[in-house]
């Protein structure tokens, strides 16, 4: 209890210290509203349905994402993993497509996928990919080899040992990897919102009160919510493993 | 030897089936891999002004803001790991603002910094400082115990300390996290190029995509891969000779 009430100290000071920056005159006006304005505007847009809307589109579109990269990554990882074959000869492609960033792409997809929800979900999964994909083909390197002797043993199959021996015992890390990749997801799915002019989401808002007459608080607005959200997706994951994943 | 041939040769194949598909679809919006080069070449090589004007920029953004996140969150990463206490102050916050997503803090940078290159600087540290600060703290955690109460006991300057005992446990984690914050700041740089000037390649690229200049956007596409695929394969070698001292981490073998 007292660890809380020292991180809540800790936010604190970091308020007060934003509030004191915001209030003074060295910052041209304006561009750093204090946390009591952006407060206000909080609670204004948490009742507005507009902003609630924004809200949701980009959630929604996070969460789509995430089922999509673990349905892509999880089998490629499983089969990466356990055909080193296969593993050896996919290695320069994946080191290559690896760093080539999602925002790079931002271009490319407008163009083929247009300005809709898909260029956004697309982008999202392709960044969500690479975190899953990498843990699932470690956990399977660090298999214990006698647990697989022990299911050869008993006469399990090569299917066999990969679900019921490989499997399990890499879901721990492939949750880590899905926990880090909706990080990832949550961060690309704004940032193509905020430049690639989607109609909605969260980017979107923050896009709108940039332009025009420039609503910082607005923005901030955004921001906060955003990492709101970050943090709910990040231990939430977090928990669902620790209570599935327990053994 | 037979496995280096192995990769490349599946590589060498792709962009050869690529190469074909593109020839006979004449897609403008896939062009095949020999027009890309093409492209490349003109645009950059035979016009160095592009190359010195974008390229070069956008790389030294990219490593000042990581250099200048990895000084930074190293430091700072020590200090809170070595103090239980400072990081319960600390915790809390840190986690929210690192699941802050940096791109929706650029309209904040560019008002404050009023566009620029420090505006894109202050984007990259803010957006890549995360893992290597977390790291370093779990790693200054990881100091071994005798360690500790050796260096305890024998009262070594509190310098040596810090950068004899606890830099040097922490640094395969300092590692991981600096790889990680690596390949972060080539989409930040780009992220903050999208928007805030006129120069890099960010900018080169979104203006190729305005004037319907597919061919280039690949190209551009491609060098940032070839970019990220060279700056990943320095740090992993500067990290194979810094951490030689070290027993053989499994990390590397996936590396």
């Amino acid at each position: 209890m007292r660890a809380f009430t020292r991180g809540l100290l800790g936010i604190a000071g970091f308020l007060a210290l934003w509030e004191l920056l915001g209030r003074s005159p060295l910052l041209p006006a304006d561009s750093l509203p204090p946390p009591s304005v952006v407060f206000g505007e909080l609670v204004t847009q948490l009742t507005s349905p507009s902003f609630l809307s924004h809200v949701v589109a980009t959630v929604l579109a996070v969460l789509i994402a995430i089922v999509i990269a673990v349905a892509i990554a999880v089998p490629s990882g499983l089969v990466l993993g356990s055909v080193p074959a296969v593993r050896h000869a996919t290695r320069a492609v994946i080191e290559f497509l690896r760093p080539i960033p999602s925002v790079a792409l931002i271009p490319l997809a407008l163009v083929m996928l247009g300005f809709g929800p898909e260029t956004k979900i697309t982008l999202a999964v392709y960044a969500a990919l690479w975190p899953i994909l990498f843990n699932t083909i470690y956990a399977l390197d660090e298999l214990d080899p006698l647990l697989v002797d022990t299911a050869r043993v008993f006469g399990t199959g090569r299917f066999g040992v990969l679900f019921r021996v490989a499997l399990p015992s890499a879901l721990p890390f492939v949750l880590t990897g899905i926990r880090l990749a909706a990080t990832t997801a949550l961060i690309v799915m704004v940032s193509v919102e905020l430049m690639a002019g989607s109609q909605i989401g969260l980017g979107y808002f923050i896009m709108e009160g940039r332009s025009g007459p420039g609503r910082m608080d607005q923005v901030l607005v955004g921001t906060v919510v955003a990492g709101a959200i970050g943090v709910l997706l990040n231990s939430g994951l977090e928990r669902v493993r620790r209570r599935w994943v327990a053994w | 030897m037979t496995r280096f041939l192995q990769r490349w040769t599946v590589f060498a194949g792709l962009v050869a089936v690529w190469q074909l598909l593109g020839w006979l679809a004449d897609d403008p919006f896939f062009p095949p891999p020999s027009a890309i080069l093409a492209a490349a070449w003109e645009w950059w090589v035979l016009e160095p002004a592009n190359f010195f004007d974008h390229v070069v920029p956008s790389v030294e953004r990219l490593l000042g803001g990581w250099a200048l996140a990895s000084v930074i969150g190293v430091s700072l990463g020590l200090l809170l790991g070595r103090s239980d206490r400072a990081m319960e102050y600390a915790g809390p916050l840190l986690v929210f603002l690192r699941s802050i997503p940096p791109p929706a803090l650029v309209p904040v940078f560019l008002l404050l910094f009023r566009g620029g290159t420090s505006m894109q600087l202050a984007t990259i540290v803010f957006g890549v400082i995360w893992p290597v600060l977390l790291n370093s703290v779990d790693g200054a955690r990881s100091v071994d115990v005798t360690k500790v109460d050796t260096s305890a006991v024998f009262q070594i300057p509190r310098w040596q300390w810090v950068l004899g005992v606890v830099l040097p446990a922490a640094s395969p984690k300092i590692f991981a996290g600096l790889r990680v914050s690596l390949s972060l700041s080539l989409v930040l740089m780009v992220i903050s190029e999208l928007v805030g000037t006129d120069n890099g390649i960010g900018s080169q690229l979104m203006q190729a995509q305005r004037e319907f200049d597919y061919t280039r956007m690949w190209a551009g596409i491609v060098l940032l891969g070839v970019l990220g695929y060279g700056l990943n394969t320095a740090l992993l070698a500067v990290e194979r000779r810094v951490l030689a001292w070290q027993p053989r981490s499994r990390d590397e073998q996936h590396a």
